[in-house]
């Protein structure tokens, strides 16, 4: 018999709590495919954070800190100071890391920590119940925005990687969705590229994943998925928006 | 043999945390401890250590915990409202079991308060602070030295439960020049391995630094552990000093600063006939209750004198039970008590002052 598919070692033997349709799942999976790739298992410490993905911590084979709602940022940067020569990563959503967390992630980015951001952006607070996130779309209808978003009201979705970029001490942003096995193949690479810029120690890098939230968007998931592409793609657009090392070395 | 030097408070707290093995320091300015962290940021980089300015005091907090997680020895300080902000992380770090050590140098409150000495922070570092059932072991030094010892203590009494431990002094200890000496010397590499720090799990199961037990059973797990370490802190940890309590009729209850003013009115009171002793907590949680229950049997009161307007007082009369009045006289907002108004005061609970 051939062996075509196997669970990475970095993610533990243990059924995910996910919903049906939700992206957690592939985005687990990928970091989980990159830590073996790279052969640092025993290297690298996970933050969890406040929301869906708390359960990070018992989903990959690793050691994990579970950190306050948007303070994973700070977390570590404590854990990487101590530990230097280890891999460091955050998993934030976008409560976490776009609202109550904006401070320590632009601050993190400023001093170009060197660890990796994996940023799920699905528009919306999950555990909560569906409450409107910065990055829901304008119009999108959520738990607190029953009439959708206005932008009057509530502003415009916010840009994590374009606003990011403006900071030197980012070494690596990209952007990547998870609607389509293509794309699920760039957002390998970029977070493996994330993580190998960390191994370089050139500054703080994040990749940005849009993601679905079928369940609190009232669709189906493969109309979850569509929408992603159809809606989400046009206002937040994919990429490698920052690469130092392709850029030439960090700008003075 | 070690020689004393003359230091300011808050720079003789910092070097305190570098002679114990202290290698990491996160903190954000706040008047009046700014001399703590700057000192931090000239000398760890001396001893191959880290300072960090942090973004906000939340941020430091949490630099902490992630600092604390991996297995390192690590500090913060602030004032009042800086810990205040701190209270999240400090709850988490008590809830996830994280050892370290936080120094507040109180300013009055509340709100932005003022900048001058205060001891009003009392009820929140004594009772937690943040949210949840929790409790963080507090010390209160009275002078610059003692304030050198008990920081280096405090690491140790953080490791050995695996909890937050406070320092806490107030404008007055920070600020103040003393002459000190520092009696230990201890680098890292002497310090006990932390076999359940997150530092990568090479060779062993990953170890998960948490604070979320999502079933209540789990969770009451969780909080009667943390009550059998707040039990044993009650038992092994108590400190306190006394000061002529055997005759006395009158008994004066104070910490930190104004434990150095009571001695003073004390002292006069003694002159003028009254039998005064004096009880000062040195840990304010755990609380030095037997002393003070045995002291109320016989005595014909207790006053306690705080820069407060009546906080640890409260503990006071629980710990005397009604066996004898407790009363209260204190200076808030910076205002600091002079020895003549505790002496007058004294005098006339007493009925006269003979």
């Amino acid at each position: 018999m051939k062996l075509v598919a196997k669970r990475p070692k970095a993610l533990a033997e243990k059924p995910m709590h996910y919903c049906p349709g939700c992206t957690h799942g592939i985005t687990h999976r990928l970091i989980a495919e990159v830590i073996d790739e790279m052969d640092i298992q025993e290297k690298t410490i996970g933050i969890a954070p406040v929301g869906c993905a708390v359960f990070a911590y018992d989903y990959f084979n690793i050691d994990m800190q579970q950190a306050a709602h948007g303070r994973a940022p700070a977390v570590a940067t404590g854990i990487k100071r101590v530990l230097p020569e280890n891999f460091v990563f955050t998993y934030q959503g976008d409560g976490d890391l776009a609202s109550i967390g904006t401070a320590e992630i632009v601050h993190a980015a400023m001093r170009g920590e060197k660890f990796t951001v994996v940023f799920i952006n699905n528009a919306i607070y999950g555990m909560t119940g569906g409450q409107m996130a910065p990055t829901t779309m304008v119009g999108q209808k959520t738990a607190t925005s029953p009439y959708g978003r206005e932008a009057a009201h509530a502003g415009y979705p916010m840009r994590v990687v374009e606003m990011l970029a403006t900071l030197p001490g980012a070494a690596y942003l990209a952007r990547v969705g998870l609607f389509n096995n293509r794309e699920i193949k760039k957002a390998k690479k970029a977070l493996r590229r994330s993580f190998e810029i960390q191994e370089k120690g050139l500054g703080f890098s994040l990749v940005e994943f849009l993601s679905t939230c079928p369940t609190n968007w009232g669709m189906a998931p493969l109309d979850a998925l569509k929408w992603v592409e159809e809606e989400m793609v046009p206002y937040y657009p994919l990429g490698v928006i920052r690469d130092i090392e392709e850029e030439g070395g960090p700008k003075k | 043999m070690t020689e004393k030097i003359l230091m300011k408070g808050n720079e003789a707290i910092a070097e305190a945390g570098i002679r114990v093995g202290c290698r990491y320091f996160f903190g954000y300015p706040i008047t009046p401890q700014n001399e703590l962290p700057a000192y931090m940021s000239r000398r760890l980089p001396e001893v191959q250590g880290t300072f960090l300015q942090a973004e906000s005091e939340v941020a430091a907090i949490n630099m902490v915990y992630g600092a604390a997680g991996a297995g390192g020895r690590v500090m913060t300080s602030s004032s009042s409202p800086g810990i205040s902000l701190k209270q999240e992380g400090i709850s988490y770090l008590a809830g996830s079991e994280l050892p370290c050590v936080i120094v507040n140098i109180t300013r009055g409150g509340p709100g932005l308060g003022g900048i001058q000495p205060a001891q009003s922070d009392y009820f929140q570092a004594t009772r937690g602070g943040g949210h949840g059932d929790y409790y963080t072991p507090v010390l209160a030094p009275q002078s610059v030295q003692e304030a050198v010892d008990l920081t280096m203590d405090a690491f140790d009494i953080a490791d050995k439960y695996r909890n937050p431990v406070l320092v806490l002094g107030d404008g007055m200890i920070g600020q103040m020049m003393e002459p000190v000496e520092f009696k230990k010397e201890i680098t890292p590499d002497q310090l006990p391995e932390k076999k359940w720090a997150t530092n990568g799990a090479a060779g062993r199961k990953p170890n998960i630094i948490n604070s979320l037990r999502l079933q209540p059973e789990k969770l009451e797990e969780l909080n009667l552990k943390l009550q059998e370490k707040y039990m044993a802190m009650k038992k092994a940890e108590v400190r306190y000093e006394t000061d002529n309590i055997e005759d006395a009729e009158y008994i004066l209850v104070a910490f930190g600063t104004t434990a150095r003013i009571v001695k003073s009115a004390a002292d006069m009171a003694r002159e003028v006939g009254m039998k005064v002793g004096i009880i000062r907590p040195i840990t304010l949680f755990p609380f030095p209750e037997d002393v003070i229950a045995k002291a109320s049997e016989k005595a014909r009161f207790i006053l306690t004198v705080e820069m407060s307007l009546g906080q640890m007082v409260e503990d006071v009369r629980l710990s005397a039970k009604g066996r004898c009045p407790v009363y209260f006289q204190g200076r808030t907002g910076g205002v600091v008590p002079k020895p003549g108004e505790i002496l007058d005061n004294l005098k006339r609970l007493a009925g006269g002052g003979k």
